[in-house]
């Protein structure tokens, strides 16, 4: 059976660099970081004190706030992502098509601050105070299901949850649902809201994070030689996939075409990935055969690139096994740096860069990259977005359990 | 201080996200102010935090109208 192609028709997202997509890529062009002070709880104690928040979010201007109460924070994110995505597309659902409309969008950890507020309720009131949609309201397939319920969409509904290669994952599985013929469109990425008191103190308890509290906003310095983890951040990505026939008898807008997957584990350690970064690598290489496409045609590379010690290293020693003599050629840079890491959201997000990349023809920065380490010796775009010709863009996405995500978007 | 049936149309609009005037006496949660099932357990526990007092879920099933809210709380406040 031959595969169906994939297109990108619609975009959305809410970022801790902006409310939606253009504001966003304004500012990742701009070269600015959302980091900032942790003011919604109290962080004394806490050895990261700051984060890349979503500023000004008011999500009664997306739904009723009765609906917004049956949802986690990182539900809002996901669901006004969608609808960003479905209005940008310009698609409209009804009884002929809905049916072939699926929804896959999910997050890396859920409803953390719905598991702390109802857990506090249950220490101090006892079980009957604990809410009836605190379950509908945390778990991470509700994106998914709020979509569908909203607009009706009766095809395949679900949220594979990989950790930081969530986003990744659903959209190039949902690729995969449309070039098999499951469906004809789908909506795909991932939300999170990690940044709770009990999120802040287990990603710190596990070394992950950047404890630079004194300049937030330099705290994220992918491949510079003084990063100390990564600083973790909040939002939603969402993305239209869409059969090519589809779009075009609609006469849609089509930002590129979905040419690749590829997927790998690691079978390494719990949260390091081995030293050669062999998984990684070979999350590049599927991906670069799905797309028959070879090394030299990649125009740049969206990189996981989290600023942890051995993340980076190790994202390096990949990309250079895997493009040989084009890796000194080849830009990579790492969206993180401004953004922050948006976990189950990072590869959604990431995704919709590099697709943005092709439509501008230009490619966004590394930013806080003062002195690159030794180890680290590609062409990062460092500080200021390059213009350039950008045909072909590979975004990876690596896990926690050692799970990688690649993905190869092109020009059409 | 509000009386009694202020509390529970005050509590009712907050938690069905309903419009004052909607709140009639006679007004059914389900039928009439868009409740599903679980809205109505979480306005029941609403109530019982306002009032603070424990509605058993057998009195909760019956508690289907915004009259019969105001009278169970009537009924069972001191």
């Amino acid at each position: 059976m031959s595969k169906r192609r994939v297109v990108v028709t619609g975009l959305g997202m809410v970022t801790p660099n902006g409310l939606d997509t253009e504001t966003t890529w304004a500012s990742i062009i701009a070269g600015k970081s959302g980091a900032g002070p942790i003011t919604h709880f109290d962080t004394q104690g806490y050895s990261t004190q700051f984060a890349c928040l979503v500023k000004d979010f008011d999500v009664s201007a997306y739904m009723p706030a009765k609906e917004a109460r049956k949802m986690d924070t990182f539900i809002q994110y996901g669901v006004v992502a969608a609808q960003q995505a479905i209005a940008d597309s310009g698609l409209r659902f009804d009884e002929r098509n809905a049916h072939r409309c699926g929804v896959m969008i999910s997050s890396g950890i859920g409803g953390l601050q719905g598991i702390e507020e109802n857990h506090q309720k249950l220490l101090e009131g006892g079980p009957r105070r604990v809410s009836p949609f605190f379950v509908p309201s945390s778990i991470i397939n509700m994106i998914s299901g709020q979509v569908s319920m909203m607009y009706g969409l009766t095809g395949p509904n679900m949220a594979i949850v990989t950790a930081c290669t969530s986003g990744v994952h659903n959209i190039g599985q949902a690729a995969r649902i449309i070039a098999y013929g499951d469906a004809d469109v789908m909506l795909a990425g991932g939300a999170e809201k990690a940044s709770t008191p009990l999120g802040m103190a287990g990603f710190a308890a596990a070394r992950a994070l950047s404890t630079r509290n004194a300049a937030p906003d330099e705290a994220s310095r992918p491949w510079d030689k003084d990063r100390d983890g990564f600083v973790l951040g909040d939002g939603a990505g969402v993305m239209v996939l869409e059969s090519f026939e589809h779009a075009k008898a609609r006469g849609a807008k089509i930002y590129a075409e979905l040419t690749g997957f590829g997927m790998s584990a690691d079978a390494f350690h719990m949260t390091a990935p081995p030293e050669d970064g062999r998984g990684a690598a070979a999350s590049m290489r599927h991906a670069l055969q799905d797309a028959e496409l070879s090394v030299d045609k990649v125009s740049y590379i969206n990189a996981h690139g989290t600023s942890t010690p051995a993340g980076d290293i190790a994202e390096t020693r990949a990309i250079k096994s895997v493009f040989a003599a084009d890796a000194k050629r080849v830009p990579v840079s790492s969206t993180k740096s401004m953004t922050g890491h948006l976990l189950g959201a990072a590869g959604a997000v990431e995704a919709i860069f590099s697709v943005l990349a092709i439509r501008d023809q230009v490619l966004p920065p590394t930013i806080n990259l003062e002195n690159p380490d030794p180890e680290c010796d590609l062409d990062y775009v460092p500080h200021t977005a390059r213009d350039a010709k950008v045909t072909a863009t590979l975004c990876n996405s690596f896990g926690f359990g050692g799970t990688n995500g690649s993905l190869v978007f092109q020009q059409i | 201080m509000s009386t009694i049936e202020e509390r529970v149309k005050k509590i009712i609009i907050e938690q069905l996200g309903v419009k004052e005037d909607e709140v009639k006496p006679e007004a059914s949660f389900e039928n009439d102010l868009g409740a599903d099932s679980l809205d109505t357990v979480e306005l029941v526990m609403a109530l019982e935090e306002e009032f603070e007092t424990e509605i058993p879920d057998e009195e909760a099933e019956k508690i289907r109208t915004v009259q019969a809210a105001i009278d169970y709380i009537n009924k069972h406040s001191s």
